[in-house]
């Protein structure tokens, strides 16, 4: 703005120092409940029925989260059922958008899995659940806790989505056997295999029936 | 449409901000999420074609007013402000953690004015226009708070000073 006093030295000397304090804010990840506010947003904006259903589906599961309590948060590593609550939020906001559920579609999938894999620095993949009737949308990365995180929404023939949520951070963290958990309406079996974090989400499929896909998921990353 | 996704875009800044004026990461964050959430509301009051991130900041200052207002008075902003310790190391520059503790005890609407103009890099005008305050206002409450942090401080750092701070 033209006629107006300038920012003399002390008052320069300030901002620098106040961009030293926070500007790492900017590079913190975002915590869900923004991001959750952020997208219904989005939804709001787009202003379509079926906002409401997909609206509703969030706020549960944002409301199992915060009923499930934000307590004191322990490292990631120990942190499964945070982790499988963020993919249960994931899913519920991702899967029931009709004209963005993925960033990129399953008609680039090299380039997603490529993409996914440098973003998460571990080589990730989208597994074929072909045979358990399940066929890739395709992907989007995710702010995760401890960097980013991938989402692969899968599809089948009546519309029903189930969404794979991967984390790499870097660790080894050992494995374990499949947990379930369930918050709200969003079903998720979750385990951890070495490097990767994994959570299988569906908010429709009974529990027997989303078992068997996990178990599809776990074949197909770990062939015998 | 556009506007949500920018306003989507624009919530780490926002989240910085909050954390400059509130201080406590998480009640920041409950700032920045009332603030969506009445933004959210209230985006068919915004106009297309002006500034989307004054309009949020304007936003985020009515929410804060407001829980100050709910809030407990505003006790803890003695007048006297005697000096914070400071580490005895004298040629020390000025500490990072000595100028967020004297921002905490500035009184709010002098740390939204500086922080709109240091922090945000906002023009006085823009700043005044954010607070919905005179532009003339703007310009006392910031040599209010230099003041104060000067007094706070022990003197605020000329330009070079503060420079060396990394």
């Amino acid at each position: 703005m033209s006629g107006e006093p300038q920012k003399d030295d002390t008052l320069r000397a300030l901002s620098q120092a106040l961009h030293e304090l926070y500007d790492p804010v900017l590079a913190e990840p975002l915590p869900e409940r923004l991001r959750v506010a952020g997208e219904r947003g989005r939804w709001r904006a787009l202003g379509r029925a079926a906002v409401l259903v997909a609206l509703g589906a969030a706020l549960g599961a944002l409301a199992a989260w915060q009923i499930l309590g934000e307590r004191a948060q322990p490292p990631v590593s120990t942190d499964a059922p945070a982790f499988a609550r963020r993919a249960a939020i994931a899913h519920a906001v991702y899967s029931p958008e009709v004209r963005h559920p993925v960033e990129v579609g399953a008609d680039q999938e090299a380039h997603l899995v490529a993409w996914l894999s440098k973003r998460l620095g571990a080589p990730v993949r989208a597994p074929k659940l072909e045979d358990v009737g399940y066929s890739l949308v395709g992907g989007r990365l995710l702010p995760g806790d401890d960097g980013p995180v991938a989402q692969f929404m899968y599809q089948c023939k009546q519309g029903t989505r189930v969404t794979l949520y991967v984390r790499a951070d870097g660790r080894d963290h050992g494995e374990t056997a499949f947990r379930y958990q369930s918050e709200g309406k969003v079903g998720v079996f979750y385990w951890i295999d070495r490097r990767f974090g994994y959570a299988l989400a569906s908010s429709d499929l009974p529990r027997e029936r989303l078992l068997s896909v996990a178990e599809a998921v776990y074949r197909q990353l770990n062939p015998q | 449409m556009r506007e949500a996704q920018e306003l989507v875009r624009l919530i780490p800044r926002l989240r910085r901000y909050a954390r400059a004026l509130v201080g406590e990461p998480t009640a920041a964050d409950d700032l920045v999420q009332d603030t969506l959430e009445r933004a959210l509301a209230k985006l068919h009051l915004y106009r297309r074609g002006t500034d989307l991130r004054a309009w949020l900041f304007t936003v985020m200052h009515n929410v804060y007013v407001n829980q100050l207002r709910a809030a407990r008075p505003l006790a803890p902003l003695e007048e006297d402000m005697p000096e914070l310790a400071r580490a005895a190391r004298e040629t020390d520059p000025l500490d990072l953690r000595d100028l967020e503790r004297a921002l905490r005890r500035l009184p709010p609407e002098q740390r939204e004015v500086l922080l709109l103009v240091a922090l945000e890099d906002m023009s006085y005008s823009e700043a005044a226009r954010t607070l919905g305050i005179p532009i003339g206002t703007v310009m006392s409450r910031l040599a209010r708070a230099r003041e104060k942090l000067r007094a706070m401080l022990g003197g605020l750092p000329a330009g070079a000073r503060l420079q060396r701070v990394k």
